[in-house]
């Protein structure tokens, strides 16, 4: 082994080779990219997480209490903004958190930075491309920055006709931004994908990559197959808006469940494209902090494979209640429950890893294991939606809305946050505060938990959401009300615990000791290059081995990082 | 897609200066391969677009056939043929630019880009006059549609249909007005592919005057070749489902 690799001696990395905001905003290096990737779309998070605390906090208490319900004394106003704004913070909160951050989050921000890097080469197949696809996704902002200027939008992030051809919100901008933003996440994926096919260095065969990229592969498949259906429709109903054509309007002769119909044929396989690179990550965590192989590693492997052709099979489970025929509900009620095997593959497969290892819970890890109980929460619950006969009435209400948080934030923010936490020093060069790490994540589980729990309990009380205000539904379910409380109390935990998380890592790029080039003692080819890399990623071709095999990787207290022995000793 | 390409490898040196080979390629085949990959993942990509459109039209013609048969009458099956003849033609000139540009002969490869170019504008001009006579017309998308019963019976006069549907206007079909919705966004979608793939075609002349190709490099001449033939493949499924009804 190279050991000079571990030495930050020379200092050119990435970082430092070349200097000004130009040589950042034209780079065609995938780690600079990734780096304002993530820059972008945690700015993007920060905008719709405070939409929704906004949604949050004026669903506090009902409108018009009764007396006995919550006493007349109360910390906040009971009405803080109109229905009308109402409905356009929670479209926009959807939109925001759909298109601006969890659809590229994982892909586009930190697996630009690893997937080269992991996989062995310079960078990805199309570098120029890759930029490009950055420079869409700002576009696609811009345009959803001007809906928000001009009047927001309050048809929900799906965008329903007839109600989107109707409404007087700026449907045509936010419509063109997705679009935008869609064809951005088109040109990754198409990236990703030749890059596995075509630069992988000798020895790097397909059973050797790491798992990460095994998931970003099948994601990739995902955004390249079921993008351009969104793209269509969405320029359909662009054109419906600025022409009327008729297609979705029923008026003319158009059929508006033939929108849901295509709306759903993406973004349902848009679902995976949110949650298969968290698994990804979290089978990379789970290993590395068990230090222990991977078990099952071709199950996962080929498990992120069948959730993504599955995923293709499944979308009309969105619209049990929209007047699809009972036929179709059925055979899609029965294709849903297949998704469910490749998934409780990969969480078996996890907890065998564990099993017998010697787990370190450091910050990555804990979110490694909250993503599993979290997961296994949403993903049970999903059980309950796919099934046709509890599907109708539960449709449109809280319990809804908790299932896909419990996946959604539960699964794949959690699993960002973990591999926020796991590439942090290779990407910064610096190691965060251990202690604050942990307690951040103990913070961002407590107030998770009391946010979304409470909405399952809302939702099969009857709850609907989107409502602006649930004072009759109080009125007979006194408890519905406690149940909002509590989850608006968890949303203000969950906003304070992510905040520290922010601040503390901004911190250590002043104050954290510089991270040796393997902190954690990963197997994969990113820690072999030191923190953080170099521009070209590897002065030599790295030599490739099992991704997963610990045996040679001891820790050396003189570095605080891990070491790779060539021999036995 | 052909066999000059297997040759590539070993004729390429690496180490020496090569400027249009980038820095993370180890040869010209590799970058070639990579390239020919992306592209038809993008022209999947553009299927899919389309197939968006394909689904409408299925869907609709199924559960309203009426429509379709009444409405296709009074689509020009003369300019749509003619249309058709020079999208083939241009894809003809166009694989024979790639094969030019692959054997090095830089003149011929910049005549048939000139040509395939010429041809792509024949048909965006053919379209327009066609599009033109659907505007006099009234046969417009369902909100515009209202048909000018004066210019529907020249039209008549000039091509009398044998068919059996008559084809006068107190006689439309309910809602007909969807099969122009459908018609202007597929034709009006593969138009602006026509015209994406002028400035494409455009970009590979500029760089073939330059002299950017060789027989090692010529990746973007083929590259827009291959999306040019899927923007034909598209049209030539066009033609018959909307001109061609029975």
């Amino acid at each position: 082994m190279a050991e000079t690799a571990y030495t930050t001696a020379d200092n050119d990395s990435y970082l430092t080779h070349d200097r000004g905001v130009l040589s950042w905003l034209f780079s065609l290096d995938h780690k600079r990219i990734g780096v304002m990737y993530l820059v972008s779309i945690l700015t993007a998070f920060l905008l719709g997480g405070t939409f929704s605390t906004l949604v949050r906090m004026e669903l506090m208490y009902p409108n018009k209490p009764a007396e006995s319900v919550v006493a007349e004394k109360t910390l906040i106003p009971r009405e803080i903004f109109s229905k009308d704004n109402y409905n356009k913070f929670f479209t926009t909160h959807g939109a925001v958190m759909i298109f601006l951050f969890i659809i590229p989050g994982i892909p586009a921000a930190l697996g630009n930075f690893v997937l080269p890097i992991m996989l062995g080469a310079k960078d990805v197949a199309f570098p120029r491309l890759n930029l490009f696809s950055l420079w869409l996704w700002w576009s696609g902002c811009v345009f959803f920055l001007l809906t928000l200027l001009f009047g927001g939008l309050d048809t929900g992030w799906t965008f329903y006709t007839p109600y989107s051809t109707s409404t007087e919100t700026r449907v045509v901008p936010a419509v063109v931004g997705a679009f935008i933003l869609g064809f951005s996440s088109i040109f990754t994926g198409l990236n990703f994908i030749v890059t596995i096919h075509t630069l992988r260095p000798p020895g790097m065969t397909w059973f050797k990559m790491p798992l990460f990229l095994w998931s970003l592969y099948a994601t990739a498949l995902i955004q390249v197959l079921a993008t351009p259906v969104l793209g269509i429709t969405l320029m359909l109903l662009g054109v419906e808006r600025v022409l009327s054509i008729g297609i979705f309007d029923p008026k003319l002769g158009g059929d508006p469940v033939l929108f849901q119909h295509f709306f759903w044929f993406y973004s349902h396989p848009a679902v995976y494209i949110m949650i298969l690179p968290g698994m990804g990550i979290i089978s990379e965590l789970i290993s590395v902090f068990s230090h222990k192989h991977i078990f099952g590693y071709r199950f996962i492997a080929y498990s992120s494979v069948a959730i993504a052709l599955l995923g293709f099979l499944v979308w009309g489970h969105h619209m049990f209640t929209s007047g699809q025929s009972a036929m179709a509900s059925m055979i899609f009620s029965a294709l849903t429950f297949s998704v469910s095997i490749p998934s409780a593959i990969k969480v078996f497969n996890w907890l065998a890893t564990m099993y017998k290892g010697s787990i370190s819970l450091q910050t990555p890890m804990c979110y490694g294991l909250m993503f599993i109980f979290l997961f296994g929460i949403g993903g049970l619950t999903g059980l309950f939606l796919g099934a046709l006969a509890t599907n109708v009435p539960l449709h449109n209400t809280y319990f809804v809305v908790a299932h896909f948080h419990y996946v959604m934030f539960g699964g794949t923010m959690v699993a960002f946050l973990g591999g926020i936490h796991y590439w942090w020093p290779k990407i910064t060069g610096r190691m965060f505060s251990e202690f604050w790490g942990r307690l951040a994540a103990l913070i961002v589980f407590t107030g998770f938990n009391l946010t979304f729990f409470p909405q399952f309990l809302m939702g099969t009380h009857g709850m609907p959401r989107r409502y602006y205000d649930y004072s009759s539904l109080a009125l007979e379910h006194p408890e519905i009300a406690t149940y909002n409380f509590l989850s608006s109390i968890g949303s203000l935990i969950l906003a304070v615990g992510l905040i520290l998380i922010l601040i503390y890592l901004l911190a250590s790029l002043f104050n954290g000791r510089p991270a040796p080039a393997n902190p954690w003692g990963g197997a994969t080819l990113e820690w072999q290059c030191s923190s953080p890399p170099p521009y070209y990623n590897f002065k030599s071709p790295p030599t490739v081995d099992d991704p997963y095999d610990f045996t040679n990787i001891h820790y050396d207290p003189e570095i605080r990082g891990y070491i790779k022995t060539t021999d036995n000793s | 897609m052909t066999d000059e390409h297997h040759t590539i490898a070993e004729s390429s040196h690496a180490g020496e200066h090569e400027p249009f080979l980038a820095h993370h390629f180890d040869t010209h085949a590799q970058q070639l391969n990579a390239g020919k990959l992306g592209m038809w993942i993008f022209l999947l990509t553009e299927i899919l677009l389309f197939s968006g459109l394909f689904l409408i039209y299925t869907v609709y013609r199924s559960h309203h056939p009426e429509i379709f048969v009444w409405a296709h009458q009074f689509l020009d099956k003369t300019l749509g043929g003619v249309n058709t003849v020079v999208l083939i033609a241009s894809s003809f000139t166009m694989a024979w630019a790639v094969r030019c540009a692959q054997k090095n002969q830089r003149r011929g490869s910049i005549v048939l880009l000139v040509l395939t170019w010429f041809c792509a504008c024949g048909f965006l001009g053919i379209k327009y006059v066609e599009y033109k006579h659907k505007w006099q017309d009234g046969l417009l998308w369902a909100s515009r549609f209202k048909p000018n019963e004066h210019e529907i019976e020249a039209i008549q006069k000039h091509y009398p249909d044998p068919g059996h549907v008559a084809s006068d206007v107190e006689n439309a079909p309910r809602n007909a007005g969807i099969f122009f919705s459908i018609y202007f966004a597929m034709t009006g979608l593969h138009g602006l592919h026509v015209l994406a793939g002028m400035i494409a075609i455009g970009w590979v002349l500029r760089r073939s005057i330059r002299g950017d190709f060789n027989s090692q490099y010529f990746g973007p001449v083929d590259f827009v070749g291959l999306y040019w033939h899927l923007v034909d493949l598209i049209w030539i499924y066009l033609f018959p489902l909307l001109y061609l009804i029975h």
